[in-house]
């Protein structure tokens, strides 16, 4: 179940949560928040959704993934809102009976949330001002 | 009809406000929409060729029809992650 929060994420808990007897392999991504973007000094970011249609979208990357690769379950969180320098951004959580698809498909679903999610990213300058990151086009 | 516009990210701020109520002539289509929508909102120019419109949280293109009550979204190219 795909979730967008306002608060920390907590990665331990999400890596708790999909571990299951079937399954030899749980890959847990964290999109972290970086203090750096094309050679300027970044003190923290803030996101923002279209929050039915990103939940939406969400969960229909969590129903594919298992259809594309040989995994059990994929489960996607995005934090909205503020989000503190080296703070969890985004966590995507894959688990699936062997490494090789699980490192697969918490790629793709992450490249596919960067693709096709109605988020966005703003970035605030060291010194001074504040920008959207440059996105892509929905299609 | 009305219609309920929202502006997300740099169309929020650009728009200087998150939702707008539309009112339109019967029959309009999305197209017509974002050419109100532009009449108003002069600043919005520059991103309009970067925009996605959605129509009830579905992606849509111009000649898309809108009904009463729809939530007609200015979706600016994303950047989650």
């Amino acid at each position: 179940m795909a979730e967008l929060v306002r608060r920390p994420i907590d990665a331990a808990a999400l890596a708790r949560e999909a571990a299951r007897p079937d399954c030899g392999a749980i890959a847990l991504f964290l999109g972290t928040s970086r203090d750096h973007h094309q050679g300027r000094r970044v003190t923290g970011l803030a996101y923002e959704a279209y929050e039915p249609m990103a939940l939406r979208a969400l969960e229909g990357i969590e129903r594919r993934t298992p259809e594309r690769f040989e995994v059990a379950t994929c489960r996607i969180v995005h934090r909205l809102g503020d989000v503190p320098l080296a703070e969890a951004s985004v966590a995507v959580v894959v688990a699936a009976a062997h490494r090789g698809p699980a490192f697969d498909a918490c790629r793709w679903a992450m490249d596919e949330l960067k693709r096709a999610v109605p988020i966005w990213k703003k970035e605030f300058f060291a010194e001074g001002g504040e920008a959207w990151v440059e996105g892509r086009p929905l299609a | 009809m009305r219609i309920t516009v929202l502006f997300f990210a740099q169309a929020r701020e650009r728009a200087g406000r998150p939702s707008l109520a539309l009112e339109l002539p019967d029959g309009s289509r999305v197209a017509d929409a974002r050419a109100a929508i532009a009449r108003r909102y002069p600043a919005l120019e520059a991103l309009w060729p970067h925009l996605a419109l959605a129509v009830d949280g579905v992606l849509v293109s111009g000649d898309a029809t809108l009904h009463t009550d729809a939530e007609l979204a200015l979706l600016p190219p994303v950047s989650g992650g």
